[in-house]
């Protein structure tokens, strides 16, 4: 990947949520800051993680990226076209190259559908094959991630979890998009299947070419998956750099707070290891603290840090960190 | 030294209209005082109905206890009328669900819900179960308890919440602790908070934990035992290091092939476990795990594997030997 060309350009968005009182005359009293400002890039055929805890955006960002929200302020390009002014046509022609796994199987099929109309409806959103060619094609989706061309008149209760992940899969596959949101697309599954999913991810990926933005908690997961890590706090982005990088060297207090939260499967080396446990909770995006957001639980935290917004900037080569103190 | 907790032969089933749902087959385990066993297996492997039969919570019907016994302190919680167990129940075993949110009571302060066990047990008056509250909350980490025990579980986070259930869970000073995937709904960074809470707590009131879940690493951290269980079977036991360390039955250890690590990079694919977990509303003849095995033999289809020995303080239930491929 030494000649990376950008996909998906991020450039300031902000997406807030207002809060409204009143019965009839509903006015604005606040607005949750779902995501505050936040800029970065993803690379051709990367997949780039977005980790955080709950609330912290990720979630947001992936939506307001495919335009299932519209942003508050600021810029996404994909593939150079701006998606936040354009018109609903052109939008729709581009929705074709983007698309969302996410992370409730079982809320994220229709129930009453068959699993043959819920694939195949990207199709006839798009107008994309027709007639035989149409149900050749979900055959052949369906194949892709492994679930047998029988069970095309079979509704989504007859699947376990994993097989319904696959066929939200398959769904997203359909238009043969370049770009692939996967919302925590594992979290809700069996430990023996998330394996399975995993590699089937991965499988997808070098065959089609798939971009993905990886949206996780599961930090093991996503050192196992993705080449490029971004941490996000409380509705900003406080690292972002190479996995590798992130792993053995994190920056930012909170991603080594994060790091060192993940348990790990071997008793000898989890007890003995020196854990920087996070007091407290986070604050709520409502009313975020000021300066830096994660001031009131970093264990370095200085005056400057409570008064000033930390500069996002690269401190190493390729490694882009939001702290006073890195 | 007699087990505090003996399970023997347990077997409980669910009538369901599709059939019957065979949730635990029959197994047997021991807790000693002031351990923490783990229990380790996949949703619907029959870890968390193993303990609700212990505490009496299974709801009959659909369910039923078909087989076995459960001894506490020389006697059979299952045999014991409602009032009997209700005098155990809460008091010298207590229990923390998976889910705060549901499992505390939205409508009441968290005060009145924290001395309502206290009251009944204890046999304490309301001012007593009060102070008891402020001092119960201030261990489990929870600021300004005096303010907070006036508020309603909806002011509380995740993390605040499962604190609150620990305090109730603690406030009779059981000599059990069972919780059942406490930190599935947590962050990770709320999870090390209460498995560090929990370790404290349990080493300062000597107190026995079953902890449940699904997780093998945050197990690793804090079990002395560990039981891993599959389709309603316990398919291996062991000490907590022997079974990171020298994992013998194959589910075990293609469960902790397939799981990636943060301290370590993978750079090929994960390994996998073919196929899907069982239903449980048909018993094969043979061992429930052969169809998704890579080490099965002729013997895993037509005959259930029995827990059995094969090292010392290490018992597995399979017909193979992972390390030659040959039958046991």
């Amino acid at each position: 990947m030494n000649d990376r060309q950008v996909l998906v350009q991020v450039k300031e968005l902000k997406k807030y949520f207002p809060i409204t009182q009143g019965i009839l005359f509903q006015r604005e009293v606040g607005a949750v800051k779902a995501v505050d400002e936040i800029s970065f890039d993803i690379y051709k055929g990367e997949t780039l993680g977005l980790v955080g805890e709950s609330g912290c955006g990720k979630t947001t960002t992936g939506r307001t990226i495919l335009q299932l929200y519209r942003p508050t302020s600021g810029n996404i390009l994909f593939d150079n076209v701006e998606l936040v002014t354009a018109s609903s046509k052109k939008l729709r022609n581009m929705r074709k190259r983007m698309q969302m796994i996410f992370q409730d199987p079982y809320a994220s099929l229709n129930s009453r559908w068959t699993v043959s109309r819920i694939v195949s409806e990207p199709l006839r959103v798009h107008n994309l094959h027709s007639g035989e060619d149409r149900t050749k094609r979900v055959e052949e989706l369906l194949d892709m991630v492994s679930i047998s061309a029988q069970c095309l008149n079979r509704y989504p209760h007859e699947f376990s979890g994993g097989q319904r992940q696959r066929i939200g899969i398959a769904r997203a596959l359909a238009s043969e998009p370049e770009f692939i949101v996967c919302d925590e697309p594992i979290s809700a599954l069996d430990v023996s299947i998330q394996a399975q999913v995993v590699n089937l991810l991965e499988e997808l990926q070098d065959h089609l070419g798939l971009t993905y933005l990886f949206i996780a908690h599961d930090l093991s997961m996503v050192r196992h998956i993705c080449n490029r890590v971004a941490v996000m706090y409380l509705g900003v982005l406080v690292e972002l750099t190479d996995r590798d990088e992130l792993f053995s060297n994190p920056l930012h207090p909170y991603t080594k707070a994060l790091l060192s939260a993940v348990p790990i499967p071997d008793p000898k080396i989890t007890r003995s290891r020196k854990r920087v446990v996070l007091e407290g909770d986070p604050p709520s995006p409502a009313n975020p603290p000021a300066g830096c957001r994660f001031h009131p639980r970093c264990p370095i935290a200085t005056e400057q840090c409570k008064r000033e917004v930390p500069e996002w900037r690269e401190l190493k080569p390729r490694h882009w960190v939001a702290c006073w103190k890195a | 030294m007699s087990a505090l907790l003996q399970i023997k032969d347990l077997q409980v089933q669910f009538q369901t209209i599709e059939g019957t749902v065979h949730a635990v087959n029959g197994i047997s385990y021991d807790l000693d005082k002031g351990q923490t066993l783990g229990i380790v297996g996949e949703s619907g492997c029959g870890k968390s109905v193993s303990v609700l039969s212990v505490m009496g919570l299974i709801p009959e019907p659909p369910g039923e206890i078909t087989k076995g016994e459960v001894i506490y302190r020389g006697k059979d919680l299952l045999k014991m009328d409602k009032k009997e167990i209700r005098k155990i129940r809460g008091k010298e075993i207590a229990m923390v669900f998976q889910d705060p949110m549901t499992s505390l009571n939205p409508v009441l302060t968290i005060g009145r819900q924290l001395s309502e066990a206290q009251i009944l047990h204890l046999k304490i008056s309301k001012e007593e179960a009060t102070s008891r509250s402020i001092e119960l909350l201030n261990i489990v980490g929870i600021p300004k308890p005096e303010e907070r025990l006036g508020e309603y579980p909806h002011q509380f986070s995740g993390g605040m919440r499962q604190r609150v259930m620990i305090a109730m869970a603690l406030s009779c000073q059981p000599s059990i602790l069972i919780a059942d995937e406490p930190t599935t709904a947590l962050d990770v960074t709320i999870q090390a908070q209460i498995v560090e809470l929990t370790k404290k707590l349990r080493d300062q009131m000597d107190m026995a934990v079953i902890w449940i879940t699904h997780d093998l690493a945050v197990i690793a951290e804090l079990a002395d035992r560990i039981i891993v269980m599959y389709a309603g079977f316990i398919v291996e036991e062991t000490d907590i290091f022997q079974l990171f360390e020298n994992p013998l039955h194959p589910y075990t250890l293609s469960l902790l092939k397939s799981i990636p690590r943060v301290d370590k990079r993978i750079d090929e694919r994960l390994a996998t476990i073919s196929g899907y977990p069982p239903n449980n509303l048909i018993m094969p003849p043979g061992c429930s795990f052969a169809p998704r095995c890579s080490h099965h033999i002729d013997r895993c289809w037509v005959e259930v594997p029995k827990l059995k020995n094969v090292g010392s303080n290490h018992q597995i239930a399979c017909w193979v030997d992972v390390t030659t491929g040959k039958e046991l």
